[in-house]
């Protein structure tokens, strides 16, 4: 019985083997605190959902993994964080590679304005991925295809990519994303802005999706989080209030702060 | 329909009053401009729309060769200083028999442009063949003829006050009875620099010299300002000493104009010894002058980039300068390219600065490149304007209106070049 139960852990362990840690770490901008003392691990090969009401640093906790608060002045990171075993914040990582590696939708589709084609195969240009000129519309076009949306454009990969519509353009973007290869995909509410018929279609890229790339997505939307992710983090005032099982979070909360907020009385 | 839905109470009556007398504020406030613009234009079209013609005298003229060239070398530039005067005033007197005395030969010779003997020097010059020939050519009349045939002389006022007498009137209708008064493009406006006879005094001088400062100006501030405002906006961290040079641009942007003059005339002439009255140097204090307006409105308009496009390139791993340079300035390249051709129309209107450099001068030869003496537009507008001829104040109008002209051309092309940057989105 003992030893089964051990097995049974390591096991679980080897499943959720992280791909990326974080510990201890702080972010301020300016003096104040936007995020304290936050420790978590991102598994690999699963959906990792960032919760918590507006304000809270889930979406600045994001912004860590791929280093994008170094674009903002004022923003100051302290603590650990680690992909793939090496420390990203060290004074030799390369910002530039780092960030072909983790990939990163934003909240507002914000595809470039310029044609499908030349979005999806910005990436892969300014990092000399394609040796040929073939070699790159491949590339276009299996990025466009896990995105789920080379069926719709297929015919019109010249027109500007604002042209699509709200859905399409923010797949444009997850699979300007893909084209680099990266490992890791960060998703910054990326359905916030829109339909539930687009939304759905999202969620369903994002399961497919799985099987090549870790995603952790930041959604303030419970249900959201509960349909695709296998682990949940909730995060509330800057700190991370409690991690785990999407379905232990859900069901059997250990803090009152997470069940207040899943409930609806906070947030 | 529902009493509710009419305008019944007085305060809804008060509010829909405001709505229309603020109307008809704006629309009173639009009507004032536009008549105001109409009126200068109609004004500098009706006075200036006369220098584009003018008036030609028809004499025949007998090409003696002693007059001409008494030795017999054909030399152009004897040809070009042979004594054609005589030959002129022969040519007149032939038409209006009865002049004899000294004086009324002076008089008769004056109804012909001062600058006839040099024409004819070109022509003879070009021609040999013509000497020892009689032909009739048709030479340009003084600019106080060329007035009368436009009738812009008052005939009835005193004699006195008028520089055409009586007499040399009659002469003109006498010589328009025998049909050798005509009226034909003024090239020579188009073609020749600055004179002091108004009938002789063209523009393109100016307007070259317009051109080339204004292109060392571009070729200046362009560059030196676009890359100023990207450096300050997109790279520059925020600090005391970037707060410093801020606040200086904007100071430099009010600065008037003629302090630029000052400082050119200090550094560029007095310090650094370059060609005064050129090109060359008014356009550098012109670039002085428009850099700052270029990089405030740079600014400003990378401002209004959004930042979801640098995070889209900054998240697939582009660095800083490949986000910059792919993205962000070609996004707001049209808006720079407005700016800086803003800044350069005001550039070309502008008179002071020049002023301090020596590009006020009378200049007679038409410059060929950037170092070459010159004028500008607006100065030559001020030099004629400024001349007791009265044939200069229809060159002025003229004048302004090439100025015009270049200004809505610059415009045009500001609006081609946004238009063309657009479309390749």
């Amino acid at each position: 019985m003992e030893k089964k139960m051990t097995e049974e852990t390591s096991a679980q362990t080897d499943a959720l083997a992280p791909i990326m840690t974080a510990r201890g770490v702080d972010v301020f901008y300016g003096k104040k605190q936007a995020i304290k003392n936050v420790s978590l691990d991102i598994p690999e090969n699963q959906i990792t959902a960032l919760i918590g009401p507006s304000g809270c640093g889930k979406s600045t906790f994001l912004r860590c993994f791929n280093r994008m608060n170094d674009t903002i002045e004022s923003c100051r990171v302290t603590g650990d964080i680690q992909f793939a075993g090496q420390d990203i914040y060290a004074p030799k990582v390369d910002v530039v590679a780092l960030r072909s590696r983790i990939g990163m939708v934003f909240q507002k589709a914000n595809p470039f304005p310029k044609s499908i084609f030349d979005n999806v195969a910005y990436g892969p240009r300014i990092h000399g991925l394609s040796e040929s000129k073939d070699h790159l519309a491949e590339i276009v076009v299996t990025s466009l295809r896990r995105a789920g949306l080379y069926d719709e454009v297929s015919d019109r990969l010249d027109e500007p990519g604002t042209s699509l519509s709200g859905g399409q353009q923010q797949r444009l973007c997850i699979a300007r994303a893909i084209a680099v290869d990266p490992q890791i995909i960060l998703m910054d509410e990326p359905c916030s802005a829109l339909d539930p018929i687009a939304t759905a279609i999202i969620e369903n890229l994002m399961e497919s999706m799985k099987e090549k790339y870790t995603i952790v997505i930041v959604t303030h939307s419970m249900q959201q989080a509960a349909r695709v992710s296998q682990r949940t983090a909730f995060f509330h005032l800057g700190e991370l209030v409690e991690s785990g099982s999407t379905e232990a979070i859900f069901t059997n909360p250990e803090q009152e702060r997470t069940q207040n907020y899943i409930s609806g009385r906070i947030g | 329909m529902p009493d509710y839905l009419l305008t019944t109470s007085p305060q809804m009556a008060k509010r829909h009053a405001r709505h229309s007398r603020f109307q008809w504020y704006g629309r009173i406030a639009i009507a004032i401009s536009i008549s105001f613009m109409l009126l200068m234009f109609t004004a500098i079209f009706v006075r200036g729309t006369g220098a584009f013609q003018k008036t030609m005298i028809a004499v025949d003229v007998d090409f003696a060769e002693t007059m001409i060239d008494p030795k017999g070398t054909r030399v152009e530039m004897d040809l070009k200083q042979g004594n054609y005067k005589p030959l002129i005033l022969a040519g007149l007197q032939e038409i209006i028999p009865g002049v004899t005395e000294r004086k009324e030969r002076n008089a008769l010779y004056k109804l012909v442009s001062g600058g006839a003997v040099f024409d004819l020097g070109e022509r003879v010059a070009a021609n040999p063949g013509m000497i020892g020939t009689t032909q009739r050519v048709w030479i340009a009349a003084s600019s106080e003829v060329d007035l009368y045939v436009k009738g812009k002389v008052d005939v009835e006022s005193e004699e006195a006050v008028r520089r055409l007498k009586d007499q040399d009137i009659d002469w003109v209708k006498l010589l328009q009875e025998n049909g050798r008064v005509k009226r034909k493009f003024n090239q020579v406006f188009f073609t020749k620099g600055d004179s002091r006879s108004p009938e002789m005094a063209g523009i393109l001088s100016a307007a070259l010299g317009s051109f080339f400062s204004l292109l060392v100006c571009f070729l200046i501030a362009f560059p030196l300002g676009i890359l100023t405002a990207v450096y300050l906006e997109e790279y520059a961290k925020k600090s005391r000493m970037t707060n410093l040079i801020e606040v200086n641009i904007n100071n430099l942007a009010a600065v008037p104009s003629i302090v630029f003059g000052l400082l050119g005339l200090a550094v560029f002439l007095n310090f650094f010894n370059l060609p005064r009255s050129t090109p060359l140097v008014g356009g550098m204090v012109l670039a002085l002058m428009t850099l700052p307006t270029i990089i405030i409105a740079s600014r400003s308009i990378l401002r209004s980039i959004p930042q979801s496009t640098r995070d889209a390139a900054m998240g697939l791993g582009a660095s800083k300068t490949q986000t910059t340079f792919h993205h962000v300035v070609p996004l707001a390249m049209p808006g720079m390219l407005t700016g800086t051709i803003l800044g350069m129309a005001r550039a070309l209107g502008e008179t002071a600065p020049l002023l301090m450099i020596g590009m006020v001068a009378f200049i007679v030869d038409v410059p060929k490149g950037v170092t070459d003496v010159a004028t500008s537009l607006p100065v030559q507008i001020f030099l004629w304007a400024d001349s007791p001829e009265k044939g200069f104040v229809e060159l002025t109008s003229a004048a302004i209106m090439v100025l015009l002209i270049f200004l809505i051309f610059m415009n045009l092309f500001a609006v081609y070049l946004r238009r063309r940057l657009e479309r390749r989105r």
